[in-house]
C-alpha cells in the first residue's frame, strides 16, 4: 500500500499551507473592509448622535394684549406677524437679572432662537385665547447655546475666538440653575424642511422630496424595466439588434450619472418644459438612471428561470404570452423586486443628476405633491456640509445617518421579500 | 447525399396511421441533426424511438408538435402530418396543435404550484370546462387515469413539487391527459427514476394506450421491448430500421440495429 495516503509529503504539506494562507487572506480582507465601515459608521453616528436632541429655553411669557394686539383684531395673520420681542425681553429680564442696557438686551435675546418669536405667533394664532393671560413655553435657543449645552464650546479657549462671550455662558449658567434650560428630542430635525437657521432646519422636506421622486422613479422604471426585460428574454429574437440594444443597456448602467442630469436638463426642462426643480423631473431622470439596472437585472433572473418550465406550459398548448405571464413572470417576481429596489436604493443615494434638473435650491416648504419646488436628501446633506454654520455639522451627520436607515430599510426590504416570495421548483 | 439505409418489417398489420413523417430533416443551425426520417406512427399503439445519446430521437419526437419552435436556430423541412394535415404549414396554429398533441418529458417539470392546480391549468387555458364542478371532475378523472389519483386524493392543494421523482412524473401526465390530446410523446420519461416507478410508468402506458397513441424515447432497449408494439432505431441522425418490436429485438435487419441491441455499439 503506498504510504503517501497516511504520511504527510512535502508536496501535501505545500498544499495545506496554501490553502491556510488563502483562507488568512480572505479573512484578513474581510476584518480589513469590516474595520473600516466600522470606523465610518462610529464617525457618522459620533458627530451625528448630538443632533438628535435641541436645546429649549422656559419662558413665563406674559401675552399682553396691548403689544401683541393692540386694536384688538385678533386676524390670525397680525397675530402671526406681531412684534412678541418685547414680551420675550420682558419675562427674559425676570428670570436673568441686571439687564439694563440696550446692548445687552440685544445679546439675551439672541440666547433664544431667530424663530422662537415665529413659534410665539403661531402659538396665539391658533389660540388667541392666550391672549392676556400668562403661560410657561418652551422656545428653541440658539444653535450657539445649543452647541453649548451639548459640550461642543470651549469656553477655556480666549473669549475673541468664540461667538458665545462669557457673559452669554453666564447667563446660560442662571438659567441652568433654575432649569429652565433643557435639552429636548429634537422634533425640528424631522418635522420641519430647510433653514437658515442651523437650529431651525430639518429634513422632513428633504425626505418627502426624495419620496415623491422616487415614487416617480419607481412608476416609470419598474413596469418599462421589466416589460423591457420580458420583451427582450422572451419574446424577442437574437439577433443583431437585440445584441446591439444588450450592449447599449449595458453601457448605460455604466453611464455616470451626472449625464443623466444633463439629458434632463436639456429634455425635460428646456425641451419639455417640465417644472424646474420638481420630483417630476427629479424622478424621471432617477428613473432613467436605475432603468438599465432593473432591465439587467430581470434579464439575469428571468435567464435563471428553467427551461422546463416553460416547456411545460408550452408543451400543453399555452400560448408564449401565457406562458410568460402565468408562469416565468411569477417565478421571477421575487428577483425583478429585489432588483428594482436595490436598484431604487442607488437612485436614493443619488446627488449629481439632480444638482442638474435644480434640486439643489434653497427650499423651506415642504412639497405636498411631485410638481411642488422640493430638494432630496442626499442634496440636502450635500447642502448642509457646504454650510459655514457649525450647528450644521451635527445636523449633516444626522441626515447622513436618516439617509443611511432609509437605505438599509429597503434593502432589507429586498431581502424578505426574495426570501417570502421565492418559490422552490 | 443521404443515402438511404431505412428498412421497414411489412408486419405491423392494418393498423391506421395517426401520424406520419416524410423526409423530415432538421438542422441546428448549419448542423443536420436528422437526414431525411419517414415514419408512421400507429394509431393507440406505442412506438419506441431508441438509439444512443446525441442520434436526434428527441429532437425528432419534438418535431411532432413543434416543440423545436422554441429553439430559435432550429429549422425543419420536410413533411409531417397529423390527421392528414401538414402541421408545418403556415396557417397550423401551434397552440390548438399543441393540445392535440401532448408532451411529457425527461424531468418532471410541475409547474410551482398546487397538484390540483398542476392538472387543472390545461383545462382552464383551452376553455375545456364551464364549470368549477366540471373542471374539478376532469382533474379527479385525468389523475385516476394517471393512477396517481389514490395516493394524492386527499392533498390535491399540496404543491406539486413535494411529491417524490415517480409521482411528479405522473403528475405530468395527468397534467397532459387533462386537455384530452390524441397523441402523448414522451421524451425519456422513466430516465430519472427507480425501478419500481418506472415499472408502475410502463402499466400506465400500457391502459393508457387504449385511449392515446403514445410515442415514447427511451434509452433503455428493455424498456422498448417491454413496452411498445412499434420501435424505431435512430443512429447519428437517421432513422435505421423500424418496425414491429418484437422483429426488431429478434430479427434486426440492419447490421447497425443488431450491433446496438446486442451492446456492441451506443
Amino acid at each position: 500500500m503506498p504510504n503517501y495516503i497516511l504520511n504527510t509529503s512535502r508536496q501535501m504539506a505545500k498544499r495545506h499551507g496554501r490553502e491556510k494562507r488563502f483562507k488568512w487572506y480572505g479573512r484578513i480582507a474581510i476584518f480589513i473592509s469590516i474595520a473600516f465601515l466600522i470606523f465610518m459608521f462610529s464617525a457618522i453616528v459620533f458627530r451625528g448622535a448630538s443632533a438628535f436632541q435641541q436645546t429649549k429655553i422656559s419662558l413665563d411669557i406674559n401675552f399682553s394684549e396691548a403689544i401683541i394686539d393692540p386694536t384688538s383684531s385678533r386676524d390670525p395673520e397680525i397675530l402671526k406677524r406681531a412684534n412678541y420681542k418685547p414680551v420675550v425681553l420682558e419675562s427674559l429680564s425676570n428670570v436673568i437679572p441686571g439687564i439694563t442696557d440696550r446692548r445687552d438686551r440685544n445679546r439675551v435675546y439672541k440666547l433664544l432662537s431667530a424663530g422662537a418669536v415665529f413659534d410665539l405667533g403661531e402659538q396665539v394664532a391658533s389660540n388667541p385665547k392666550l391672549l392676556g393671560k400668562s403661560k410657561s413655553v418652551w422656545l428653541l435657543a440658539s444653535s450657539e447655546v445649543d452647541l453649548f449645552m451639548k459640550g461642543k464650546i470651549d469656553s477655556n479657549i480666549s473669549e475673541d475666538l468664540r461667538r458665545l462671550k462669557d457673559k452669554d455662558i453666564e447667563w446660560i449658567e442662571i438659567l441652568k440653575s433654575q432649569g429652565k434650560i433643557k435639552k429636548t428630542f429634537n422634533t425640528t430635525l424631522f418635522g420641519k424642511g430647510d433653514s437658515r437657521e442651523p437650529e431651525m432646519a430639518g429634513i422632513l422636506g428633504a425626505a418627502i422630496g426624495s419620496f415623491f421622486s422616487l415614487l416617480v422613479c419607481f412608476l416609470i422604471a419598474f413596469p418599462l424595466g421589466i416589460l423591457t426585460a420580458v420583451y427582450l428574454e422572451e419574446f424577442a429574437k437574437k439577433n443583431f439588434l437585440t445584441d446591439f440594444i444588450e450592449v447599449n443597456i449595458n453601457n448605460l448602467a455604466a453611464v455616470p450619472s451626472i449625464v443623466f442630469g444633463l439629458l434632463g436638463l436639456s429634455i425635460f426642462l428646456n425641451f419639455f418644459n417640465l417644472p424646474r426643480s420638481t420630483p417630476l423631473v427629479g424622478g424621471i431622470v432617477l428613473a432613467l438612471m436605475t432603468l438599465p439596472t432593473i432591465i439587467i437585472a430581470s434579464r439575469s433572473i428571468l435567464r435563471s428561470i428553467p427551461q422546463s418550465i416553460r416547456d411545460a406550459a408550452l408543451g400543453l398548448g399555452a400560448s408564449k404570452t401565457q406562458t410568460t405571464f402565468h408562469h416565468v413572470v411569477p417565478l421571477a417576481m421575487p428577483g425583478m423586486l429585489t432588483g428594482t429596489i436595490l436598484g431604487m436604493a442607488r437612485a436614493l443615494g443619488e446627488t449629481a443628476p439632480l444638482l442638474m434638473i435644480g434640486m439643489v435650491a434653497f427650499i423651506v416648504d415642504i412639497p405636498k405633491g411631485v410638481t411642488d419646488v422640493a430638494t432630496s436628501l442626499p442634496v440636502q446633506i450635500f447642502l448642509w456640509a457646504d454650510s459655514p454654520e457649525k450647528g450644521f455639522v451635527e445636523r449633516t451627520s444626522a441626515a447622513i445617518i436618516v439617509l443611511l436607515v432609509f437605505l438599509i430599510l429597503m434593502n432589507l426590504c429586498a431581502v424578505y421579500l426574495r426570501k417570502r416570495l421565492e418559490r422552490r421548483w | 447525399m443521404i443515402y438511404e439505409t431505412k428498412t421497414t418489417h411489412e408486419e405491423k398489420g392494418n393498423v391506421p396511421s395517426i401520424m406520419t413523417a416524410n423526409n423530415v430533416d432538421v438542422f441546428y443551425g448549419k448542423k443536420q441533426a436528422i437526414c431525411n426520417v419517414s415514419l408512421d406512427i400507429p394509431e393507440n399503439q406505442i412506438t419506441a424511438l431508441i438509439g444512443p445519446s446525441g442520434c436526434g430521437k428527441s429532437t425528432f419526437l419534438r418535431c411532432f408538435n413543434r416543440m423545436n419552435d422554441t429553439i430559435n436556430i432550429c429549422r425543419v423541412s420536410g413533411k409531417i402530418k397529423f390527421s392528414g394535415q401538414d402541421i408545418y404549414e403556415p396557417k397550423v396554429d401551434v397552440v390548438a396543435l399543441r393540445s392535440r398533441i401532448g408532451m411529457v418529458f425527461q424531468k418532471a417539470n410541475p409547474f410551482p404550484k398546487s397538484i390540483f392546480e398542476n392538472v387543472a391549468y390545461g383545462p382552464r387555458i383551452h376553455g375545456l370546462a364551464e364549470s368549477k364542478d366540471e373542471l374539478e371532475s376532469i382533474v379527479v378523472q385525468s389523475l385516476k387515469r394517471a393512477g396517481l389519483y389514490d395516493e394524492v386524493s386527499d392533498r390535491l392543494n399540496e404543491p406539486g413539487t413535494s411529491l417524490s421523482g415517480g409521482q411528479q412524473q405522473r403528475l405530468c401526465i395527468a397534467r397532459a391527459i387533462a386537455v384530452d390530446p390524441q397523441v402523448i410523446l414522451m421524451d425519456e420519461p422513466c430516465s430519472a427514476l427507480d425501478p419500481i416507478a418506472t415499472a408502475i410508468i410502463e402499466d400506465l402506458m400500457e391502459t393508457m394506450k387504449e385511449n392515446y397513441t403514445i410515442v415514447i424515447v427511451t434509452h433503455s432497449m428493455q424498456q422498448a421491448a417491454r413496452v411498445s408494439q412499434q420501435t424505431a432505431f435512430f443512429h447519428l441522425g437517421e432513422l435505421v430500421e423500424s418496425g414491429d418490436t418484437q422483429a426488431i429485438f429478434t430479427n434486426p435487419i440492419q447490421e447497425r440495429t443488431q450491433n446496438y441491441i446486442s451492446g456492441r455499439i451506443g
